[in-house]
């Protein structure tokens, strides 16, 4: 059987606007992937948990409040320290150029999505990163199950 | 699987737990190979199933009973299913949000599970997925079926306690001397017993069990009244849930209900092999082959059956 591509959509900080993120979750759903939605007001902890008990290949965070350069590197560094650095995160949202740059340079976020962005091409980027990703992610079952 | 690996799972590791659920979803030899590994270390969990109408309020029940559970110092495993789209194969898993008030806790381990395609309100993977959860130290185990209607009963199979939700105003009483979810039900819970016409359906509810004949004559199933999002009514259902596992356990049902649990699981597993061994044999060239006489109508597939597990008796 294929292994099936699972994401989880989550809303990090204190805006409550989630319409992106349920538009998202839909989109990813169409495209044949597990969806895993934990709605709004989520802290780093909790992203990373349910990552965790979820063994998701991707995370995809929304976030419009503005403190994404406070809270993306927060989700990324923790996924670090549980070894789970193979995650790939990407992020959506109001995000300032000068910002994404630096998100994806320094702080570990594949790609950041403005508003508008396209959904085919979300999900595009996500079926290619994970093909391209080498099979070991699984730690010892990962080539097995290929 | 590898041995290392296999330990960590039995040590309650949550990373290994949760890539080795990961590895029975996708199935094949690695999967049985872990289960083949696990088998002798399961066994030791209560597993509750709780099914009941799409919105009857599943999730949030799920949630507050196992704050119950571990107030009472059981570890909880919880595995929520949603269904797989079938146009597309994905699905959106959405039972976590209505469970938030469990995070931080690593007395609880929650995964979302999609159905895949499997009827019957579980998935094909759910019966190994709460073996794992048993295996590493969770002793609780809640599975949370898809929004069932009237013939999703397949939980009834696994669980050793299968909890029914229904809500008011769900229909009149013919509804409830229907076959199907209302009879595998062990204990009956009415959900959001604050609203109007909550009486009405307990009382429905019980009168539709002294109708007929009980499934077991010595368990009459009891009927509950909880308002979940308001924590109402959830230290009854988790005494209820208690009583019903001592009656099992007393009564020897507990042994009887194992029994079949484990032929039904055995069976599945026959089936599975056998169909992934055809494939093997033929090919996927034979197998298309195969297909399309059988669509043509040059074969049966009554006959094509004995012939892939070789030939006649």
């Amino acid at each position: 059987m294929e292994r099936k591509i699972r994401v989880l959509v989550a809303k990090p900080g204190l805006d409550g606007h989630d319409r992106g993120a349920k538009i998202i979750a839909r989109a990813l759903r169409d495209a044949g992937m597990e969806v895993i939605y934990t709605g709004i007001q989520q802290t780093p902890q909790q992203i990373v948990e349910t990552a965790l008990q979820e063994d998701v290949d991707v995370i995809g965070l929304s976030i419009l409040s503005g403190a994404h350069m406070t809270l993306l590197p927060k989700v990324t560094r923790m996924l670090r320290d549980e070894g789970m650095a193979d995650v790939l995160v990407i992020a959506g949202g109001i995000i300032a150029e000068d910002d994404a740059a630096e998100l994806k340079a320094q702080h570990g976020i594949a790609q950041v999505y403005g508003p508008g962005a396209p959904t085919t091409e979300i999900a595009e980027f996500i079926r290619s990163s994970i093909a391209a990703r080498p099979s070991s992610t699984q730690g010892d079952n990962g080539g097995a199950t290929a | 699987m590898a041995a290392p690996q296999l330990e960590a799972l039995l040590n309650g590791q949550r990373r290994a737990l949760a890539q080795s659920i990961t590895l029975i979803e996708t199935g094949g030899p690695p999967a049985r190979d872990l289960m083949r590994a696990v088998y002798p270390h399961s066994g030791q969990a209560h597993i509750v199933g709780i099914t009941g109408a799409p919105g009857a309020g599943k999730s949030t029940l799920v949630a507050s009973l196992a704050l119950r559970l571990r107030a009472r110092g059981h570890r909880v495993g919880i595995i929520a299913i949603d269904p797989t789209s079938p146009f597309s194969g994905g699905a959106i898993l959405g039972d976590r949000i209505r469970m938030q008030q469990l995070g931080g806790d690593a007395g609880v381990f929650i995964r979302s599970m999609a159905s895949r395609g499997r009827l019957g309100g579980i998935a094909h993977a759910t019966a190994d997925a709460a073996r794992l959860l048993d295996a590493a130290g969770f002793d609780r185990v809640l599975i949370e079926t898809v929004g069932a209607g009237q013939s999703e009963v397949a939980i009834a199979h696994l669980a050793h306690t299968t909890v029914v939700v229904e809500v008011p105003g769900m229909g009149d009483d013919v509804q409830a001397i229907k076959a199907g979810i209302l009879e595998v039900a062990d204990i009956f819970v009415v959900n959001k017993a604050d609203r109007e016409g909550a009486d009405l359906t307990l009382r429905q509810l019980k009168a539709m069990l002294r109708l007929g004949e009980l499934a077991d004559p010595n368990w009459e199933p009891p009927v509950l009244p909880c308002v979940a999002i308001r924590d109402e009514g959830l230290a009854a259902l988790a005494d209820t849930i208690e009583q019903h596992r001592r009656y099992l356990l007393e009564s020897g049902m507990l042994a009887r209900r194992e029994a079949a649990r484990v032929e039904s699981e055995f069976f599945a597993a026959v089936q599975e092999l056998a169909v992934e061994r055809l494939r093997g044999r033929l090919g996927s060239a034979g197998y298309e082959r195969l297909l399309a006489d059988l669509v043509g109508r040059s074969v049966d597939p009554y006959s094509a059956a004995e012939q892939a597990l070789g030939g006649r008796p």
